[in-house]
């Protein structure tokens, strides 16, 4: 049966663009019947709602339980097929996790038509297994669905009454879509953290969190098979640490200045002509992907830095922290003055009548009313701009080293949690080793760093924003 | 209260005098500090416009070659024995023939002094696998091609490419002086100019020396001590010997330079032909021929090519410069658009390279992104906006999208891998799964833009249906989310612009695998545009740094067109209430 099989999986049910179809055309029918039954009744008697209202509820009462028939049938599919395979293939395959999931895969592969390497004569009981049991539940599911699909179609007809409040009923289901929406972004949080926290967990387990917290050597690579000596891996994060913080602080050096001046210029000073033309030469800076910096900082920054460094006797790292550095303190210098500007704008304007009122200059004003009034604001956006630049990857991935360096040099090559993260994830991955395991857990430091920042910082925000609004 | 406010006004005499040298001293020096403020807060702004500019203006002039090809416009006879050797005109036979035979019969009919093989398949090396492909496809479209000679364009390989835009060496000419007589033939040229005809030519060999000397002497400087080790100390002598040799010869200007492959190329180009100098004097050079010129003892017309960079450190070597030189002066090659970079996938061949699958890739990516997040997030922020109840729970709600905002894009990715990937087994490197990253990533942008919109349609609309009867949810639907939508539009395409350049949630999910196909569902392998852009950066030939900066500056195009959209958008629909 032509269709997609999105999951790869043994019960993936391979039917879901017919399905859905029938699903969409059952529904159509619903609306149309509903609508056409109640404009009818209508032209007798007053309804409580209008027709469409009728449709639209009879096109939820036909859709969502042949939705919700698929989404259960295709789970359940997918666990009894699995159990049965397994129950049809080797004790001994079965017992050895490694080849079992290898084994599940390749079913799944075969199942979907999809090209096999190696011998899988030994699958063969399991695939036909597997593929009976999928047979099988496309029957079921499309009995069951289009059950439900009639079974609710009916109801629906039948609660056509003058009296009966289909919009009521209608906009309770939408307030309920609406709010699973809103949650959406809940189960964002709660899936980075979930799937952070577990592997964090797991790898805990095979290294102590206090070698990993104060080890000073970092090099993942472990041994592949037990057997084999020598590389047993190592993973201290303190080089991690030091690199990270190194490059963020270059960053802030340069877009802390830069980007609180350019936004009190721009909030205090500027003329609206020239707010006009800068602000959008902000805004395209704000918008050049990092990708596009990085290549800038590896093929343009770092070479001239070398070169400058070497003009002045110095043994510069191609993959330097500076050039990395520089190129994020440019990324993140819009980031600063934006937030700044915001804040400085929201100061109310008595503060500065006054202070000019008392003869001050227009610097003095600042530096001395506005600035410390703004302060809080200016403080969570530096707090914001230092957690960006942490958890920027491009750039560094691109510019900066892989080198594990415990320095604090900026001209020597530096690593940072963010580059790590994708060297060791990047590429074919055994998802049960430490080192894979090892990314999460920079995942997590880096995850709960960043949040820690950007929580405090923004709450501080708001309270300011309070007390001026 | 009163008190105050009856005080006496501070006079001039009872506070500061204002006219004193002090008073005036103070107000200039206070005035010149907020001139030196403003400065600063000006030149900020400059450094960062600076900035902006030396970028794109960086990335413009090493991305425009890349959309131009060099290609050779050669004579190709399309010989049936070789492509259709059977005669039946069957496209599967025409697919199977040997057009590389036709590619290497064009540049043979061209130079067919390159007889020995290794000579020859640097002939053939030129031009790019890419044309034999050409020509295939050429005679597939139109078979009445064979047995016919044609001018074909033909696609220099990357190496080729990159010597005729001087990417590769610089090439000087300078047109010689005076008559120059020839003697001998093939390896042992001897070149006579009267007139010091080479003295320039010399001059420039005798400086290149100088450099080398420096180079020397700064190698010579970084030792350690002397006396410290003995391997250190043989190298010190080996280095002070070997600067002290070349000091000899830079000291007499006259004396002759034997020019090998470390040095500076010297050709000379005759007419039809080449020769390369491979020792100079004043008057006098032995040279080799790469192409002979027409026989003739005494020449008037001459020049002399110099290529900068030595022969070694080439990925051209003098034979094949000296080929290219004479098919430039034949009038065979053109300069022509590459158009080849927007209908091609992935290749290792810099020049066959192209971005069309990392651009349907980016379109795929981008339409799963956009069919999830802009109704869940519209969805999101009419139910934050208009329907939450205002409880702790909802203020959760709030913290936790501006946090999500913020949160690093590779833990995104992470979460991809872990659940997308690991727990749903979806497909890896699939658009579907870095739509479905890529749409959390920038869901809460557009919650909060779009909140933004529905906040802006002043309450008195939707009061007004209330007031005639409509239910929330119709005033909501029916008048504000329309009087919202520029509003939300604009927060959409920004938020797709976002999503467009985005790199490394993508590298996470395995986004990264060299895939030469062009995707065609969001369930196959693919690559996009920005991840794209990061693989080629990644490679060492010079042939893809254009290519790279070419894929950025198509990156910018798109990003450009879709921010002044929005733009666009906000200026025509924008209302003041």
């Amino acid at each position: 049966m032509a269709g997609l099989d999105l999951t790869g999986r043994i019960g993936g049910v391979d039917v879901s663009i017919i399905y859905f179809s029938l699903l969409l055309l059952m529904s159509a029918c619903a609306y149309v019947l509903a609508r056409g039954r109640a404009a009818e009744g209508a032209r007798d008697r007053s309804f409580h709602s209008r027709p469409t209202y009728h449709g639209l509820l009879a096109f939820s009462t036909v859709a969502l339980p042949m939705f919700a028939v698929f989404v259960a049938g295709a789970f359940l599919t997918q666990l009894v097929a699995e159990r049965q395979a397994l129950a049809a293939l080797d004790p001994a395959l079965v017992a050895d996790s490694l080849r079992r999931g290898a084994a599940l895969r390749q079913i799944a592969d075969i199942l979907s038509g999809r090209p096999v390497s190696g011998d899988v004569s030994a699958l063969a009981a399991a695939v036909d297994t597997a593929r009976s049991v999928r047979q099988i539940a496309a029957a079921a599911i499309y009995a069951l669905g289009l059950a439900a699909g009639v079974a609710g179609l009916l109801f629906a007809l039948r609660r056509i009454t003058p009296d009966f409040k289909a919009r009521n009923s209608f906009e309770r289901l939408v307030s309920i879509v609406l709010m699973l929406c809103a949650g959406i972004a809940v189960l964002t949080t709660v899936g980075i953290v979930f799937s952070v926290v577990f592997e964090t967990f797991r790898f805990f387990q095979r290294v102590p969190p206090l070698e990993f917290l104060t080890g000073t050597h970092w090099s993942p690579q472990t041994a592949i098979r037990a057997d084999q000596g020598g590389s047993s891996g190592a993973f201290g994060i303190v080089p991690l640490l030091t690199g990270t913080l190194l490059i963020s602080t270059i960053a802030m050096l340069v877009a802390g200045p830069i980007g609180l001046f350019a936004a009190i210029y721009m909030a205090e000073y500027a003329s609206p002509r020239f707010r006009a033309i800068a602000k959008p030469v902000l805004e395209i800076l704000a918008g050049i992907p990092t990708v596009v910096l990085g290549f800038f900082a590896a093929l343009t920054v770092a070479p001239l830095i070398r070169v400058a460094g070497q003009s002045l006797g110095l043994d510069v790292a191609s993959e330097s922290a500076l050039a990395a550095g520089l190129v994020m303190g440019m990324m993140i210098i819009p980031f600063v003055s934006s937030l700044s500007d915001d804040v400085i704008t929201a100061v109310p304007q008595s503060l500065r009548d006054g202070s000019f009122g008392l003869g001050a200059t227009k610097s003095e004003t600042i530096k001395r009313v506005i600035l410390p009034a703004a302060l809080p604001g200016i403080v969570s956006a530096f707090m914001l701009a230092i957690s960006r630049a942490v958890g920027e990857t491009m750039i560094v991935v691109m510019a900066a080293g892989l080198a594990a360096n415990l320095t604090f040099n900026p001209l020597d090559a530096v690593t940072t949690f963010t580059v790590q993260i994708k060297t060791i994830l990047v590429g074919d991955q055994e998802f049960d080793s430490a080192k894979t395991l090892a990314a999460f857990a920079l995942g997590f430091v880096l995850f709960f760093f960043t949040l820690t920042l950007n929580v405090i910082a923004l709450a501080i925000i708001r309270r300011y924003r309070e007390q001026y609004d | 209260m009163t008190d105050t406010a009856l005080a006496p006004p501070m006079t001039r005499s009872a506070g500061v005098d204002f006219d004193s040298t002090e008073a005036r001293e103070l107000l200039k020096r206070r005035y010149r500090a907020e001139a030196r403020f403003k400065a600063l807060g000006l030149l900020a702004v400059l450094v960062t416009a600076a900035f902006l500019a030396f970028l794109l203006v960086d990335i413009l002039r090493k991305g425009i070659p890349s959309f131009f090809e060099h290609r050779a416009t050669l004579t190709v006879n399309f010989d049936a024995a070789l492509i259709d050797p059977k005669g039946t005109r069957d496209p599967a036979d025409l697919r199977e023939g040997d057009y590389q035979a036709l590619v290497r019969a064009a540049l043979q009919s061209q130079f067919p002094e390159a007889q020995d093989r290794r000579t020859r398949r640097a002939l053939d090396g030129m031009i790019s696998s890419g044309a034999v492909d050409d020509l295939r496809q050429a005679v597939l479209a139109n078979p009445g091609l064979i047995g016919q000679s044609r001018v074909m364009p033909l696609l220099f390989s990357s190496d080729a490419d990159l010597f005729l835009r001087q990417r590769d060496t610089l090439i000087t000419r300078r047109t010689g002086s005076g008559p120059l007589r020839v003697e001998g033939e093939s390896n042992a040229v001897t070149l006579r100019g009267g007139g010091a005809a080479f003295r320039a030519a010399l001059a420039e060999s005798k400086t290149f020396l100088a450099e080398r000397r420096r180079a020397l002497l700064a190698e010579l400087a970084t030792l350690p001590a002397a006396g410290s080790n003995a391997g250190v100390d043989t190298k010190r002598t080996e280095l002070e010997q070997a600067a002290a040799s070349i000091q000899a010869r830079i000291a007499d200007a006259n004396a002759p330079e034997t020019l090998t492959d470390r040095e500076p190329s010297l050709l000379v180009a005759i007419g039809d032909g080449i020769l390369k100098i491979t020792e100079i004097g004043a008057n006098e050079a032995k040279a080799t021929t790469l192409i002979a010129p027409k026989p003739g003892s005494i020449i008037t017309e001459w020049s002399l090519l110099t290529l900068r960079v030595p022969e070694t450190n080439r990925r051209v070597n003098d034979n094949v410069s000296a080929w290219l030189e004479i098919l430039a002066q034949r009038g065979l090659t053109e300069r022509a658009f590459n158009a080849r970079f927007f209908q091609n996938g992935d290749s290792r061949e810099p020049e066959l390279a192209g971005i069309r699958g990392a651009l349907i890739g980016s379109a795929l990516t981008l339409m799963v992104t956009l069919l999830l997040c802009v109704p869940i997030g519209v969805a999101a922020a009419i139910y934050l906006e208009e329907f939450a109840p205002k409880n702790r729970f909802t203020d959760l709600l709030e913290v936790n999208i501006n946090n999500l905002a913020a949160v690093p894009s590779i833990v995104f990715g992470l979460l991809g891998l872990a659940v997308f990937l690991n727990a749903f087994d979806l497909p890896r490197s699939a658009p579907l799964v870095g739509g479905l990253v890529l749409a959390l990533l920038v869901l809460p942008t557009i919650i909060i833009a779009s909140r933004a919109a529905l906040k802006a349609v002043p309450p008195s609309i939707k009061e007004a249906a209330l007031g005639v009867g409509a239910s929330h949810q119709q005033a909501v639907f029916h008048h504000v989310l329309p009087l919202a939508m520029p509003g939300i539009m604009t927060g959409t395409i920004i938020g797709m612009a976002h999503a467009l350049g985005e790199t490394a949630p993508l590298l996470m999910i395995g986004m990264v695998a060299f895939i030469v196909d062009i995707p065609g569902a969001i369930t196959e392998a693919a690559t996009v545009l920005p991840v794209q852009i990061f693989l080629w950066s990644d490679l060492p030939e010079l042939a893809f740094q254009s290519r790279t900066a070419g894929a950025i500056i198509v990156l910018l195009g798109f990003l450009l067109v879709m921010n002044a959209a929005a733009v666009i958008l906000r200026r025509m629909f924008e209302r003041r209430w």
